[in-house]
């Protein structure tokens, strides 16, 4: 310790350093993924844009501009001096005076500061998801899944975990309304009990959303009874009626029945997003997690296969993807099924025949384990899956007919039937409920013209829709959050709904307005409980059932039902179906996994702000185009389609209707085919968000032969305008870049074979700090040396003189020897995340979870279009392959969070020790003492750091400073903030914010613990994007409690799949990811070479 | 032998553990205080019935006994006294007190049996009478402005004078240089505005603390009387102390488990309610304003109602007085439960305040201070198990205690999320 000298160190020190780069550029892997087209083939512009730290240049220029700049250094200090001065006043002035006021008389058990949570039901149309509502002093703040649930087990998808904010939505109507004026629900009462008794015999129509609640549907049954003329019409803005009568023709029910995706080995989808937007994602999603969790002591995964012709969420998690133009999904079908039974395959496109066998193959191995599922709405296509799902012993097992999924019940043939009727004068008065079909129907437009001739058309609307617009009266109704209620997604599974805030305006659930309107003088509570005391026996079971938020069997029920379909009927209705001709596009009209099919979604502006899964662009609709059709069009701007921001428009003309759009060119779409989402080009009066955001296409969507939408178009034209829009695209903001891979991936085999592979990659590569052998490593006695450290060796010696786990020893010597800095224990606690990328599917809800417990801003299209964007958790997307081959097209998402490095870059570079490092690995932000330098972001390895650029929340101290950008401005009503956590800080202008492990989380539960003289339990703490994620990818805990799951994951269950971002440069991450598996031959990003060969094999 | 006992609701009696009253030999007035008071009187019938000579109009010693700990229990099985006495009493349940023993329930007999109403105390003469404390000040004021003016005609006489000597031996004189001129004159002046400045600066960092703020509140509670004289515990009122982040302003009904029966002021005999000014005040004046928020008519004894059966109660516009920042986050229960910390350490002697007012100045240095010095209840919390270098040490007497740093009590994200 004597002769240490402070040259030998760093001498020692850059040695090692150099000889780490020379094993990094040697030793390093060759794949290749890319997050964007530019990334693949840069151009000077990227890799300028891209070295940036920020997106514009700062506002005063370069330096010459300073030197000749008007304002003299004398000018500035005069400035300077006055601005302390006015700072000084500002500060000195007197304190307000504040008011404390308790509550008069205070609800028994309410404690303020303490949250408390409700079991409810979320409800989206026929959607329902059992909840839990975290409240604080009598408003949700926050949406958590029901974990008792046994369906959902506490999966949420970004929608439920943003619906908070609906409730809060400032262009809720907040009375009731007749002919657009300010009402009363009594004279609501009377005219349309009016208008019912003199409605002359003339049927009244009942048009809603599909609605599973017993007692809805009891209220409106009881309303038939008084009113018999009555017509209930339930169909769904996007329609599964295809689905739903092909099983009627098939099996004698038309149901949905409850896919097992869990159960299933082998996972066939056509045209299927089922973990985006198809039927209950949620659900889907939790149990295709579980198919994917996969461990070297248990090899296993399923095997997902991927028909399709956009890219879509669930086409980027599959083991095998092949693209076909959504016309041949049936064609695609009847050769599988023909496959199946060893039959010829023949007219589908020939990259698709090979994979047909491969999964024909596939299929028959695993009868009884396998499923396929399809997205078409057409009845012949559902009859031909529907033979298969039969012939591969799906019905009974995979596919279950015991339970059925009552989330979609809709009938496009009843509300076509309707719209004639409406259309032919034979109408007496319409009522709609949960659904907007002036907007999002195709006769919407015929609709909205007749609907003024009625003697009675109400709208039970939450806001000023397109349809409410067209009403005489607009009846608002309760947002779910305000009701009671129940709902039955899946037969015999109830989820009950009770209100967790009062009615915040003038509103009236549907079933109470039915009810008084037959008669019937009893409030939605009264109704609700005397239904269920009838049906549950008692008070005490219907309190228990509202407890518990649920009425579920023990065990669910799986059944089959005996196939009768005509597939020979079906095989040759669905050879009459006309393909686009060779070389043109067809059109696919899909729903957005944030947006869906519109409806309040589109004014949610967490929701226009999540960056699309797939796409990562905001606040708009586009259409979607690949890379070569795009090049063919002239829609490519230029190599640089995602750095420059402006768009080609073009426009779109299907089935009559015509828009302009953006083209954003996506990689992974087949060539002919292009695709646009719904859900956008709202009315101003549904709010701030969804005005002047998009274009609406469900006037496009058009009708097959046996009258159900048809989602997709063969004859299309597009042309180019010439125009530019620009698209706020967040893939390429806050890039970092590595020499070494950021992701790993392996095929399944490779991982059977030798699941060390990455683990001993990771060894030697860091073997130089951590070998005997190595130049300066020489064991614990000479780091002490080297480094001269007294602490480090003390620490080295005792505490870690021997880590009970060999393995743990090279990441320990790693750790004490990659850095002249001394290192520190932690002594309590030690929190540490782990994200699996085998089980996130991308799908976005732990960002929008975040956003919601951590008052995430929302910034606006113009602010995001600058890299302004705030969010803490970015998804980021990789896709592996060649981008003009859309079958080869692998993807991979990452989630990327404040890595809470243990040797932070960031925290060095702090002129005002604004960040840095807690006992318990936290990288901690204390925005009071932040400056603003933005050192912190310009250092961050990660680039996880947000800068707050404008006033986003009205938090800053000086008034009238909040940004306004027109959409987002809806954030900062006292209505709108009512949706704040007030356990964090809401930040203000020129502050730095960033992940905090959810502080508020770790440190509430470390005080339960505390006090009640206990030490803490695991997984007592959660984060609130570990409790939103629907696989379970994300795992937090103690790593110091060897007992805990993540210390079992990283140093036992999967320590072969564990791995740290750029690791080799020493930050010490306290997040972790697991390895991705593909269950595929070959990984895209293996060898470019081989990654043709495959594509030109397929 | 007793005749009668008789139970009342005490809404939020959750405060009540045994270590309040772990004395040897029990203390009549304190279990009286800390258990009975808010709905029985001695001598008088509240809430409940008064307590003096209960002892001798229940059946037995027993029943008390049994009462008190369970008085439904014994509602329950039918006694006929029991009945009675719950009917007369409009129904009203009394609290279980099952932690009390025996002879602790004999104490607070005997002290109801031995309480005398107080006396009117001879007028406090003293307090009125005595002068202001003298402020010399002006006196020094004036001293000062007196000295100042003779150092300034001496020396001017001075320089004359030498100025006269001068010129009668026949001496140049120096040359008259003007004061603002004079390098001393402008060094000390200069001086002394830097070294203003830094005080002023460092008093600039009190801006936005409010030390010892006292704001005149909407009724003038007394501390001083609930929680000195009369010894109500702190957390009977601010029951979120134990629980919630938040200590908890009490709602009005809360007040009013005591106030039912508590109409007016009987202390003023012994402790007159004054103002900082000097201004007396009506306690029982304050009262009424209380039964104003709380919608009570203490004619009626009952609460006023609207026509859907609510009560009307206004809430009180409190002042508050402990402002903490929007970015700090303080949890009253982490301090009170698991660090054991008493009120009074941040609050000062509450129980002695009339009128409330800041004592600590709740900036961050003192929250430090106290984080660097404050002991960890270490040894006894089994949160703790889990720092077990610091148990080694403390085995090896290494180390004596864990202070709140020790474990992680400066990080900023400790209070600042």
């Amino acid at each position: 310790m004597e002769d240490w000298n402070v040259n030998a160190a760093i001498t020692n020190f850059y040695h090692k350093r150099k000889i780490q780069r020379q094993l990094t550029t040697t030793n390093m892997s060759k794949k290749q993924y890319w997050r964007g087209l530019e990334e693949l083939n840069p151009t000077s512009q990227y890799t300028e844009t891209v070295a940036n730290e920020f997106k514009e240049d700062l506002p005063f220029g370069d330096v010459e501009s300073i030197a000749e700049a008007s304002t003299s250094r004398r000018d500035f200090l005069k400035y300077l001096g006055f601005s302390t001065v006015a700072a000084t006043i500002a500060a000195s002035c007197e304190m307000p005076v504040r008011h404390a006021i308790p509550y008069a008389i205070k609800p028994e058990n309410v404690t303020p500061g303490v949250p408390l949570l409700y079991a409810s039901t979320y409800i989206d149309g026929g959607e329902a998801v059992p909840v839990l509502v975290r409240t604080r002093e009598g408003r949700p703040i926050k949406i958590e899944g029901n974990t008792d649930s046994k369906l959902t087990e506490g999966a949420t998808t970004a929608r439920i975990q943003a619906s908070v904010l609906n409730l809060y939505d400032a262009a809720r109507l907040k009375f009731p309304m007749i002919d657009k004026k300010e009402s009363t629900w009594e004279a609501v009462d009377k005219m349309v009990s009016d208008a019912l008794n003199g409605m002359g015999g003339a049927p009244l129509y009942i048009v809603t959303s599909t609605i599973n609640s017993a007692s809805t549907a009891s209220a409106v049954a009881q309303f038939a009874a008084k009113y018999p003329n009555t017509k209930h019409v339930m169909y769904d803005a996007i329609s599964y009626s295809g689905l739903l009568d092909a099983n009627l023709a098939c099996f004698g029910k038309r149901a949905i029945p409850a896919y097992q995706f869990d159960q299933a080995k082998v996972i066939v989808s056509i045209g299927a997003d089922f973990l985006g937007t198809w039927i209950s994602p949620e659900i889907y999603t939790r149990q295709y997690g579980k198919t994917r969790k996969i461990s070297a002591k248990n090899p296993t995964m399923s095997k997902h296969y991927q028909l399709e012709g956009m890219m879509s969420l669930t086409g980027s998690s599959a083991d095998e993807r092949y693209t076909c133009k959504p016309s041949q999904y049936g064609a695609v079908a009847v050769a599988l099924f023909n496959a199946l039974n060893g039959g010829s395959i023949s007219g589908v496109p020939a990259s698709m025949t090979e994979a047909l066998k491969k999964i024909a193959a596939d299929l028959n191995a695993n009868k009884g384990s396998a499923l396929v599922v399809c997205g078409s709405n057409d009845v012949n296509v559902q009859t031909v899956v529907n033979a298969i799902n039969n012939a591969i012993g799906a019905i009974g097992t995979t596919v279950n007919f015991g339970v059925t999924n009552n989330s979609k019940q809709g009938s496009d043939a009843e509300m076509n039937a309707f719209t004639a009727a409406l259309s032919a004068g034979q109408v007496g008065g319409v009522m709609f409920f949960d659904c907007n079909p002036v907007y999002d129907h195709v006769n919407g437009k015929a609709i909205a013209d007749k609907l003024a001739s009625l003697k009675l058309s109400v709208s039970f609307s939450e806001r000023m829709d397109e349809t409410t617009d067209k009403c005489k009266i607009a009846a608002p109704t309760n947002h779910w959050l305000e009701s009671w209620g129940d709902a039955e997604p899946f037969s015999g599974y109830t989820s009950m709904m009770q209100p967790t805030i009062s009615p915040l305006f003038k509103t009236r659930p549907f079933a109470e307005s039915l009810l008084t309107w037959s008669g019937n003088m009893t409030n939605q509570y009264d109704f609700v409980k005397a239904f269920w005391i009838s049906k549950l026996g008692s008070q005490e079971a219907f309190d228990a059932a509202i407890q518990k938020g649920l009425v579920e069997p023990e065990t669910m029920t799986v059944s089959g039902a005996s196939f009768s379909g005509n597939v020979a009927d079906a095989t040759a209705k669905i050879a009459a179906i006309k393909s686009s001709a060779e070389g043109s596009p067809e059109l696919v009209i899909y729903d957005k996994v944030g947006i869906g099919r519109g409806a309040s979604w589109s004014n949610n502006p967490w929701l226009q702000e999540m960056p699309d899964p797939i796409t990562k662009c905001t606040w708009d609709n586009y259409i979607l185009m690949s890379p070569n059709r795009a090049k063919k069009a002239g829609a490519e701007h230029t190599d640089l389609n995602e750095v420059d921001r402006e768009k080609k428009v073009f426009t779109l003309k299907a089935n009559g209707a015509t828009v302009k759009l953006p083209v954003l060119v996506l990689p992974g779409m087949h060539d002919d085919v292009i695709a646009v989402a719904v859900g956008y080009g709202r009315a101003k009066s549904v709010g701030m968000a969804a005005a002047n955001t998009g274009v609406n296409v469900y006037p496009m969507v058009g009708k097959d032969a046996a009258g159900n939408s048809s989602y997709t178009v063969s004859t299309v034209e597009i042309a180019s305008t010439g125009e530019t829009y620009p698209l706020a695209i967040t893939q390429t903001h806050h890039s970092y870049e590595s020499k070494r891979p950021i992701i790993h991936e392996f095929t399944l085999d490779s991982f059977k074979k030798n699941p060390n592979e990455l683990f001993e990659e990771r060894k030697a590569e860091l073997e130089h700090y951590t070998s005997p052998n190595g130049i300066v490593a020489h064991g614990g006695e000479a780091h002490g040396e080297a480094h001269g450290d007294a602490h480090k060796a003390e620490a080295h010696g005792d505490a870690h003189a021997a880590p009970t786990k060999a393995d743990e020893d090279w990441q320990e010597a790693y750790r004490q020897n990659g850095t002249l800095y001394p290192t520190y224990d932690s002594l309590g606690m030690k929190w540490g995340m782990s994200i699996d990328l085998n089980s996130c599917v991308g799908c976005g809800s732990c960002t929008i979870a975040c956003q919601a417990e951590n008052n995430v801003s929302v910034v606006g299209k113009n602010q995001v279009l600058k890299a302004h964007d705030m969010h803490w958790i970015r998804i980021d997307r990789y896709f592996a392959g060649d981008p003009t081959k859309p079958d080869s097209i692998q993807t991979l998402f990452q989630p990327m969070i404040c890595q809470h490095c243990d040797n932070a870059p960031c925290e060095n570079v702090c002129p005002v020790n604004a960040t840095n490092h807690s006992s318990e690995g936290m990288n901690q932000m204390a925005y009071n003492r932040c400056i603003g330098t933005r050192y912190c972001a310009n250092n961050c390895p990660y680039k996880v750091r947000r800068f707050n650029w404008r006033d986003w929340n009205e938090a800053d101290c000086f008034d009238g400073n909040a940004y306004s950008d027109g959409r987002r401005d809806d954030m900062n009503n006292d209505i709108t903030r009512m949706v704040l956590n007030p356990d964090v800080t809401v930040r203000s202008r020129g502050v730095m914010e960033k992940c905090s492990f959810c502080i508020q989380r770790t440190q509430s539960a470390k005080a339960t613990a505390k006090k009640q003289g206990r030490t803490m339990k695991d997984g007592e703490a959660r984060t609130a994007c570990q409790q939103a994620c629907p696989t379970d990818a994300i795992v937090f805990g103690n790593v110091n409690d060897r007992e805990s799951a993540i210390f079992k994951l990283r140093y036992e269950e999967q320590k072969e799949r564990v791995f740290h971002v750029l690791e080799e440069i020493h930050t010490l991450p306290n997040v972790n990811y697991l390895s991705k598996i593909r269950n595929a031959e070959h990984l895209q990003s293996a060898h470019a070479e081989e990654g043709h060969a495959e594509a030109k094999k397929a | 032998m007793a005749k009668d006992i008789k139970g009342f609701i005490l809404l939020a009696v959750f405060l009540l553990t045994s270590t309040y009253f772990s004395y040897a030999a029990p203390d009549g007035k304190a279990l009286f205080q800390a258990n009975c008071a808010a709905c029985h009187n001695p001598i008088k019938d509240a809430t409940g019935p008064a307590l003096k000579g209960a002892d001798s109009r229940v059946p037995s010693k027993e029943w008390l006994y049994k009462w008190v700990k369970n008085s439904a229990a014994v509602i329950a099985s039918g006694d006929k006294y029991a009945n009675e006495i719950y009917n007369k009493y409009n129904k009203t349940a009394m609290t279980g007190f099952a932690n009390l023993k025996d002879d602790e329930i004999d104490a607070i007999i005997k002290y109801a049996n031995d309480y005398a109403p107080p006396t009117a105390a001879a007028p406090a003469g003293g307090a009125a009478g005595a002068p202001a404390p003298s402020d010399n000040t002006l006196l020094y004021t004036i001293l000062t402005i007196v000295l100042l003016i003779s150092i300034l005609i001496l020396t001017q006489v001075n320089k004359v004078l030498s100025r006269a000597a001068n010129v009668k031996a026949g001496l140049p004189s120096p040359r008259d240089v003007p004061f603002f001129r004079n390098k001393v004159v402008i060094a000390v002046i200069a001086t002394m505005i830097i070294v203003s400045f830094g005080v002023w600066l460092t008093n600039a960092s009190e801006f936005g603390r409010q030390k010892n703020y006292m704001p005149k509140q909407p009724i003038y509670y007394s501390h001083k009387v609930h929680a000195g004289i009369n010894q109500i515990n702190c957390l009977y009122c601010h029951a979120g102390a134990e629980k919630s982040r938040h200590a908890m302003i009490p709602s009005t009904n809360v007040c009013m488990n005591c106030h039912k029966q508590i109409n007016e002021y009987t202390g003023a005999a012994t402790h007159p309610l004054t103002t900082l000014e000097g201004k007396s005040i009506d306690g029982t004046a304050e009262i009424k304003k209380l039964y104003e928020y709380a919608g009570w008519d203490p004619a009626k004894k009952d609460y006023i109602r609207n026509a859907k059966g609510e009560i009307k109660a206004t809430p009180v516009e409190w002042v508050k007085i402990h402002n903490l920042p929007d970015h700090v986050y303080f949890n009253h229960s982490l301090h009170v439960v698991s660090g054991k910390v008493a009120c009074q350490r941040c609050h000062g002697n509450i129980e002695q305040m009339d009128e409330v007012f800041q004592f600590a100045d709740l900036s961050m240095g003192w929250c430090i201070n106290c984080h660097r010095n404050t002991n960890v209840q270490f040894a006894d919390n089994n949160y703790y198990s889990i720092f077990q270098k610091y148990h080694d040490e403390i085995k090896s007497g290494k180390r004596q205690d864990v202070k709140v740093s020790d474990i992680g009590g400066l990080e900023c994200q400790r209070c600042h999320y």
